[in-house]
């Protein structure tokens, strides 16, 4: 459960965020999380409804768009290759694959008021 | 109502806290590993056996963490090396600020080589850096082949794999040749090496390659401090 110390540290950071532009509220929060990262969506809600209270985020809409995990091919010169199985050897030629997306764990934007 | 863009890395401050980390090891020459598992995978017993065989060659020191107790960091003083004991509460792993934190608490000066034992867990110590110059994760065979592909992130972030208890692997059913082939599939730069920390077997490869580690480092440490001064 290190979704709660994560869910602290976005809030955290959208609250400063807030003070800095002189809002009261915030609306929106916009996350973007790779499935490449030990992140569970519904661990991430649940710590969102615990902690939420009591911050500029009570009435918030928590939004997480989960990137999915993708990578390259430097020897087949192949990009974006959709990986299911997590296996980061090209199923062409064996090279080790790039990660290119899927890794990520950001706030994309905030909707303040 | 107005919308702001962040794209800010939401581990942003953990990041930050684990560099200030890493300048205060880099400046006092201290090489750092950070040990990740699975409760009960033999962190501490392959840290034992590993100090063990060390300990006469190289200044070493633990920082344990663990939610309760203070039993890992007995077990380590009793072979005679400083260790540390983070007691988490609750929390499921370590971050930056818990070392950081006991950085002013346990004196690290005069060591060549601090373990940090992580707390028990497949997943979440995985995602903190503490600034640590090597991530090591100690897999317990008898866990089953295929959890590198089901939980991939450790293995993945993880420069060495000790894959534990192979005394066990003729009781246990699991192909080691396909844990191995698992762990490559996340990790394909993974160097691993199979341990027993029961039989002793592997622990001459492991601890071979860890000294070529630390001694590559002492040199590069040696190097730069020349550089510095003028040498």
């Amino acid at each position: 459960m290190h979704e709660m110390a994560i869910m602290q540290g976005i809030l955290e950071i959208a609250e400063g965020e807030a003070e800095k532009h002189g809002a009261g509220r915030i609306n929106v929060i916009k996350l973007r999380i790779g499935e490449f990262r030990g992140v569970v969506r519904d661990a991430l809600e649940f710590a969102f409804e615990a902690l939420r209270q009591g911050t500029k985020a009570e009435q918030a809409a928590l939004e997480i768009e989960t990137v999915p995990l993708r990578a390259s091919c430097p020897n087949c010169s192949e990009r974006n290759i959709p990986l299911n199985d997590f296996s980061l050897l090209c199923r062409d030629c064996g090279s080790i694959l790039t990660i290119v997306a899927g890794r990520e764990m950001e706030i994309e934007y905030l909707d303040l008021e | 109502m107005h919308q702001v863009t962040l794209e800010t890395g939401i581990m942003e401050a953990n990041e930050q806290l684990a560099s200030h980390n890493r300048e205060l090891y880099d400046a006092q020459g201290i090489s750092v590993i950070n040990l990740m598992s699975a409760p009960g995978a033999g962190k501490t017993s392959v840290l034992e056996k590993t100090i063990q065989r060390m300990k006469d060659d190289y200044r070493l020191g633990v920082i344990e963490g663990d939610l309760m107790t203070t039993m890992d960091a007995d077990r380590i003083s009793a072979l005679g090396v400083p260790a540390y004991q983070i007691t988490t509460g609750t929390v499921c792993h370590l971050d930056a600020r818990m070392v950081h934190n006991a950085l002013h608490n346990f004196d690290i000066g005069g060591i060549e080589l601090l373990f940090i034992e992580n707390v028990g867990n497949l997943v979440c110590p995985a995602e903190f850096n503490l600034g640590e110059h090597l991530k090591i994760m100690v897999y317990s065979v008898v866990e089953g082949a295929e959890k590198p592909r089901k939980y991939p992130v450790m293995f993945h972030e993880s420069a060495v794999v000790l894959l534990n208890k192979v005394d066990l692997l003729p009781y246990s059913g699991v192909s080691l040749e396909e844990l191995q082939r698992n762990v490559l599939a996340v990790n394909p730069e993974a160097i691993i090496f199979p341990v027993s920390c029961r039989t002793g077997e592997g622990f001459d490869a492991w601890t071979e390659w860890l000294r070529g580690w630390i001694d590559a480092r002492r040199s590069a440490i040696t190097r730069a401090g020349n550089a510095a001064s003028g040498n």
